[in-house]
Parts: structure tokens; C-alpha cells; sequence
């Protein structure tokens, strides 16, 4: 008889070890191989297609002034960087971009907060607030070089305009797809008024908020690109927009290209390099974001 | 009419106390009464468990013992803030499991030096040792349940209200948990107000089982359970029981589909 009683207690305890251990896989990191050919193989792919079409185009359409070859594209960043300007060029439009967006994220993050809780706020601003993103940015040029004349200032009020309206957007629909749960669990564990938006709130909107600065950033840089060219001034410094825009006063179609290619990377590294790898930890801490 | 926490120097004989209460809804077709005078005493220590089928307003009644909502009409004391338990384990995916529950001892105000030491105190009595720098989502449904019951009891409150806690895990984990929840009751001392749609599990948990009729709830009758802890689901005296409180209910839901 003793040998078929069970003592539940203890018996529960080995069964939920067990368990546990079924019900939990290992994760490791995927081996180097592996994210060569998932990771870096494509891109590498895809811009090898772009440079052999680029090649077989150019005899083609066999006109400089139209499509430069590859070659005098290289070697216009090669005269750029041999001249030292390159560096120049990228850093003016990167510290302008940069700046002009932490400005951005400080006036756009308390703005976005006050939006997704004031309910007379949000009924008052939040449409415009929307709207604004579909305004172009190269629409406020003409009137902030009105305002404020053509020095930095008025590029970043470009960037601002452009930028600001992402941000606070992106904290409201992260506020708004807060779990109503959450906040459930948050009322009963005590976390109410500032607590709760503090402890609760703002922690469970960071994928949004982080998704609208992602959107800001390339807002960002779009704007200034676009307050670069139209409001070009020697005295400003040459960035990446004025480069372009002196290109095409000099009819020089190989630098129109260097200057394009670097917009691009520039835009493409920054958010590589920030805005990516933000977004990639706060999704995978959640367990939002699955491997492979 | 309100929700009220009992005074601190007062001394409660109950952890929770209902009196005559009442809760409508303003729905589409006018005021709809979901409880009804519902007067519901639980003494500390004890384990109660709230029975009903869908519509009885369960969820309802917790949450206004809860403070998440209002009663129309009587009144609810409970002894302290109670901690509550849903079917979802609502942990919050930005933190650890450790720092989940760290954030229930840091809103209760335990200070920061003591947080991490309880928080693994917390963990291993749910059988959890070494889960503290988990993530979420890194943990099996039983195991969410267990940091989430961790994370309830980190409140230190007299009550913990439960809400189907249970109802979404498979059979073998469920009858695992029901034995934590068993030991972890005996072991501190808490009382329990578990609400359910499952007769056997309400039978093998509680000291008495309260079955709710639906629409609106009402109190329809009340069963102590003397068969002795430890308990088995299977166990011959639960399955009696289960099986006479399940044709009251049956007979309740019945009335339903009579007119």
C-alpha cells in the first residue's frame, strides 16, 4: 500500500521541473556562416546587379552629361576625398542632421506625451499633428529663409517641422496600443497617475516611440537635404545638398552622382548604425522579434 | 456604495467582506443588472472559490473587490489593497521576470537594498530559482503563471483575488499549479478568492465554493469542502462533490433556455 501513495507536494515539484525544462528551448546566436549567407550576401547581391546593369547601360546611352560612368563617379569621390573635402562635405550635413534632430526629439517627445493624455489637447492638435506629416518638408523652406534668413537657424527649423510631427506621432500610437491589460495590472500593483505612466505607460509605447524616431530620422535628413539645396550659401559651408545643387550648376554629371550615392549612404548608415539596432533590442528584450 | 479599505488599527476577522452587492451596466437596452445583492464574507486565511458559468459577472465581481470599478449599490471592505491574478499573466515584457516582481516590492515602498533578495525569495517559492533574469517571453505558460503569482504575492496583501488564473494552460500544467497554489496558500497564510468555470478545479482547491447563477449573478448556494489537503483532482471525494454542484448548476443554466 505505501509503495502507491504518492505525496503530491513533492511530487510537483519534479513534475514542474520537468516540465519547464520541456517547455523551454536554448537560443543561441546563429553561426557566422549562416548570417553571411542570410545577412550580408543579398545586399552584396543586390548592389553587384546595379553596378553590372550600370555597365552595360552606359555604352548605351553613350552620353557623359546623362549617365557618367562608373568610373568618373569613383573618381569624384576619389578627387573629393584626395582633396579632403569628403569628410567636410558629410560631417557639415551629419551635424547639422544629428543636431537638428535631438532638437526634435526634445520638443516632439513631451509634445507627443501631452497628445496621447490630454484628451482636449489630442482632439485639438492631434489631426494636425497627422496631417503635418504628409506636408513635404521642402514646403516650409520659402518661409522659414523669410523668417529667419539663410543661415543654420532656418535649417533647423526645417528639420523641425519635418521631424517633430514623426516623433510625437509615433509616442501617441505607441501610448494608444498600450495594452489595456497593462494598465490593469499596473492599477492593482499600485502604479497610478505619474507612477503608472512612468512605471507603465512609457516603458510599454517604447516600440512606437522608437518606430516614430526611426520615421523622424529619415525626416530628418529629407528635410535638410531639401533646405540644402533650395537655400544654398557659400557662407554656410558646403554640406551634402549644396554639393549636389553646385553639381548641377556645373553641369558636372559624375559629382550630381557622388553627391546622391553619399545622401544616400549617409541616410542608410545612420540608421544602420542607431536607429536600427535601437529598434532590433527593444523588439527582441520583448520578445517581439524573432530570429532567423 | 463605495469600496473601502479597512482601517489600519482596526482589527478585521475578514480579509474581505460583501455586503448587498449590486452592479449595472448602461447597456443598449437600458440598465442591465449583472450582480445581484451578492453578500460574500471571506475569513482570513481562507480559500473561497467563486463558481459560475458565463454571464454570471465573475470577472465583474473581482474586479470590484479589486477597486478597479465601483459598485452600484452595498458595499465591499477588504482588508489592505488586494493583489489580483488574471488569465492572462499580464507580466510587463521590458522587465525580467526578477525585475517584474522588483517593481510590485518598489510600488509597495520595500526599500532598494532589500527589492533583489525578496524578489529571489519570491521566485524560489514558486519553484522558480534561477528565472530572475529571465524575459518574458523566454518563460513556458505554467512558468509566466508562477512569476505572475510571485509578482501577486511580492504585494504582501492580505487577499489575492485570482481571475480563471489557470484557464488558459494545458491539463498537466494546470494540475501542477493547483498543488503550488495548495502549498503556497498553507505556506503564507493568504487568504484566496478564486474565480472559476471549472467545478473540479473550484472543489480542489477551496475550503468552500460559492456558485454564482447568471444574469444577473446571484448567490445560489454555497458548499464547504472538508476533504482533507493534499487533494487530487481525481480523488473519488472531489469527483462526488463536483458532480453534485455541477447539476445545480446545470439546473441553473438550464432555466435560461426555459423561456
Amino acid at each position: 500500500m505505501a509503495s502507491t501513495e504518492t505525496t503530491p507536494v513533492q511530487d510537483a515539484g519534479s513534475v514542474e521541473a520537468g516540465l519547464d525544462a520541456l517547455e523551454t528551448t536554448a537560443t543561441g546566436r546563429p553561426p557566422l556562416r549562416q548570417t553571411f549567407v542570410n545577412k550580408i550576401l543579398p545586399p552584396i547581391t543586390a548592389v553587384a546587379v546595379v553596378l553590372v546593369a550600370w555597365y552595360v547601360l552606359y555604352p548605351v546611352v553613350d552620353d557623359p552629361t546623362k549617365l557618367p560612368s562608373p568610373g568618373a563617379v569613383a573618381g569624384a569621390f576619389q578627387d573629393a576625398w584626395l582633396k579632403g573635402d569628403l569628410v567636410g562635405y558629410i560631417w557639415t550635413s551629419v551635424s547639422r542632421g544629428l543636431l537638428g534632430f535631438v532638437f526634435a526629439l526634445l520638443i516632439g517627445t513631451p509634445l507627443g506625451l501631452v497628445v496621447a493624455r490630454v484628451k482636449f489637447v489630442r482632439a485639438a492638435i492631434g489631426p494636425i499633428l497627422s496631417g503635418l506629416q504628409s506636408l513635404p518638408s521642402v514646403a516650409w523652406v520659402p518661409p522659414a529663409v523669410i523668417w529667419l534668413g539663410l543661415n543654420n537657424s532656418m535649417m533647423y527649423a526645417v528639420i523641425l517641422l519635418g521631424a517633430v510631427p514623426s516623433i510625437a506621432n509615433g509616442l501617441v500610437s505607441g501610448v494608444d496600443q498600450v495594452p489595456p491589460l497593462f494598465l490593469r495590472a499596473g492599477r492593482t500593483l499600485g502604479a497610478t497617475g505619474v507612477r503608472g505612466i512612468w512605471h507603465v505607460t512609457l516603458p510599454a509605447a517604447l516600440p512606437g516611440y522608437v518606430a516614430g524616431l526611426k520615421q523622424g530620422w529619415a525626416f530628418s535628413w529629407r528635410s535638410l537635404m531639401a533646405a540644402e539645396i533650395i537655400a544654398s550659401f557659400p557662407d554656410l559651408g558646403v554640406g551634402l545638398g549644396q554639393l549636389l545643387e553646385n553639381a548641377r550648376t556645373a553641369s558636372d554629371m559624375a559629382m550630381v552622382f557622388e553627391a546622391i550615392l553619399l545622401i544616400l549612404f549617409v541616410g542608410i548608415a545612420i540608421d544602420l548604425l542607431i536607429f536600427s539596432p535601437l529598434e532590433r533590442w527593444v523588439l527582441r528584450s520583448r520578445g517581439l522579434l524573432v530570429k532567423g | 456604495m463605495a469600496t473601502t479599505l479597512a482601517e489600519a488599527d482596526e482589527t478585521v476577522d475578514f480579509a474581505a467582506r460583501l455586503e448587498h452587492v449590486s452592479k449595472s451596466f448602461t447597456g443598449p437596452g437600458g440598465q442591465q443588472l449583472v450582480l445581484d445583492d451578492i453578500s460574500i464574507d471571506v475569513a482570513p486565511g481562507e480559500f473561497v472559490t467563486l463558481l459560475g458559468a458565463s454571464g454570471c459577472g465573475k470577472s465583474t465581481l473581482l474586479n470590484l473587490v479589486a477597486g478597479l470599478d465601483r459598485p452600484t449599490a452595498g458595499s465591499i471592505t477588504t482588508d489592505g489593497r488586494p493583489a489580483l491574478m488574471f488569465q492572462e499573466h499580464a507580466l510587463f515584457p521590458w522587465l525580467t521576470a526578477g525585475k517584474n516582481i522588483e517593481l510590485a516590492l518598489k510600488l509597495r515602498g520595500v526599500p532598494k537594498p532589500l527589492r533583489r533578495d525578496k524578489a529571489e525569495e519570491l521566485l524560489e517559492l514558486v519553484r522558480l530559482k534561477g528565472a530572475y533574469g529571465k524575459r518574458v517571453h523566454e518563460l513556458s505558460g505554467g512558468m509566466r503563471q508562477r512569476v505572475a503569482m510571485a509578482r501577486a504575492l511580492a504585494q504582501e496583501s492580505n487577499l489575492l483575488l485570482m481571475d480563471e488564473p489557470f484557464a488558459a494552460l494545458d491539463a498537466i500544467t494546470r494540475d501542477v499549479l493547483h498543488d503550488e497554489l495548495t502549498r503556497i496558500w498553507a505556506e503564507t497564510g493568504v487568504s484566496v478568492l478564486f474565480v472559476t468555470h471549472n467545478v473540479r478545479e473550484a472543489v480542489r482547491l477551496a475550503q468552500r465554493v460559492v456558485l454564482l447563477s447568471s444574469r444577473p449573478g446571484r448567490i445560489a448556494r454555497e458548499w464547504e469542502v472538508d476533504i482533507p489537503q493534499p487533494r487530487r483532482i481525481e480523488d473519488a471525494p472531489v469527483a462526488e462533490l463536483s458532480l453534485e454542484i455541477t447539476e445545480v448548476l446545470r439546473g441553473e443554466i438550464r432555466r435560461h433556455g426555459q423561456h
